[in-house]
């Protein structure tokens, strides 16, 4: 008499495709309300600037890392434990500048873009660059100020999703005036 | 697998973003423009959830379900009384509802609370509109973090 109630691992997984479902009636609305894509990809990226803000201290009351001593245990960290931590996903680190102060993050399976394709003329949206801002945002709140931008994008027709990230400084707590 | 804190921040955001306006009319819609998207999410989501449960008895069963099962997956919690008058009306209480909790629970926020209820109210709405079911759903908070969303079933 009872109905079959859903699979607790089907329940899981939806309860991952949320945060897709909502992601992308976010990005369909931010279309609606601007008409051109460099606005949205704006909005995006301060959008993901605010999460990221938050979500650092997510991440590091959870996770129990300890202060990364190079960009490259940063890159590290990402990956296998920031990305792994909220997105389930641990992209690989690569392409590393010869000055080690820019690498790349290549995702293959990002749940963002899980049931979407990109509709007809809106070629130059970034639909994953909230994950840009989203870094920018988290790494600023431990001193690193970065640049992230998407090189290559799935959703464009290529392999994977790359995100290139830039060290550009590290900032210090500026002294009040007055004080020494 | 997203965590769950990713989506309670991104609501935070998605509602930052709609009453960012300074416009007066789109103040005005920034509540429509909340439960629409909220909408479209039940409408999937109750697709993904529902892929393999057979179908529902009736109304009564169609709320439980919304009760427990979808609110399982959306909030990790069901809610905790379900009252109905049998004519179409059902006022569903959550006695800590979790897009509340992190808000102060004084008398200071209950105006702004409502505007972290829109989304909710419209992800009833298009699971229920996905299960075949037309209605109206409102919400009201009196103390923080509970909140009693209200359901009027529309019979065409």
């Amino acid at each position: 008499m009872s109905r079959q109630t859903a699979r607790p691992t089907d329940s899981r997984k939806v309860s991952a495709e949320l945060f897709t479902l909502t992601y992308g009636a976010l990005v369909s609305q931010l279309l609606k309300d601007y008409e051109n894509d460099d606005d949205v990809n704006k909005q995006l990226e301060k959008i993901g600037y605010n999460i990221g803000i938050r979500a650092i201290e997510d991440f590091l009351a959870r996770s129990n890392v300890t202060r990364c001593n190079d960009f490259r245990e940063t890159a590290d960290v990402i990956s296998k434990i920031a990305f792994k931590m909220f997105l389930g996903i641990s992209p690989a680190v690569t392409n590393w500048s010869p000055a080690g102060d820019e690498f790349s993050l290549l995702i293959e399976n990002n749940p963002l873009t899980d049931f979407v394709e990109l509709p007809e003329g809106h070629n130059k949206l970034n639909y994953s660059c909230v994950l840009c801002g989203a870094l920018k945002g988290a790494l600023e709140m431990v001193q690193l100020e970065v640049d992230v931008k998407i090189v290559q994008d799935q959703l464009k027709g290529d392999n994977v999703t790359e995100l290139r990230v830039k060290f550009i400084k590290r900032l210090e707590d500026a002294i009040p005036a007055g004080e020494d | 697998m997203a965590d769950d804190g990713l989506f309670e921040f991104l609501h935070m955001e998605i509602v930052s973003y709609c009453h960012n306006n300074d416009l007066k009319d789109e103040k005005e819609n920034a509540l429509a423009k909340l439960e629409c998207m909220g909408y479209r999410v039940g409408q999937r989501l109750v697709e993904r959830l529902t892929k393999e449960c057979s179908r529902f008895k009736d109304e009564l069963d169609t709320m439980k379900f919304i009760c427990k099962e979808l609110w399982t997956v959306v909030y990790r919690k069901q809610i905790d009384n379900l009252r109905t008058n049998h004519q179409g009306v059902y006022v569903l209480q959550d006695h800590k509802f979790k897009l509340l909790t992190q808000l102060s629970d004084g008398k200071q926020y209950l105006d702004s609370a409502l505007k972290f209820l829109a989304f909710p109210c419209g992800l009833i709405r298009g699971a229920l509109s996905n299960l075949g079911i037309t209605s109206v759903v409102t919400a009201e908070v009196n103390t923080m973090p509970a909140c009693k969303f209200q359901i009027q079933i529309q019979r065409v």
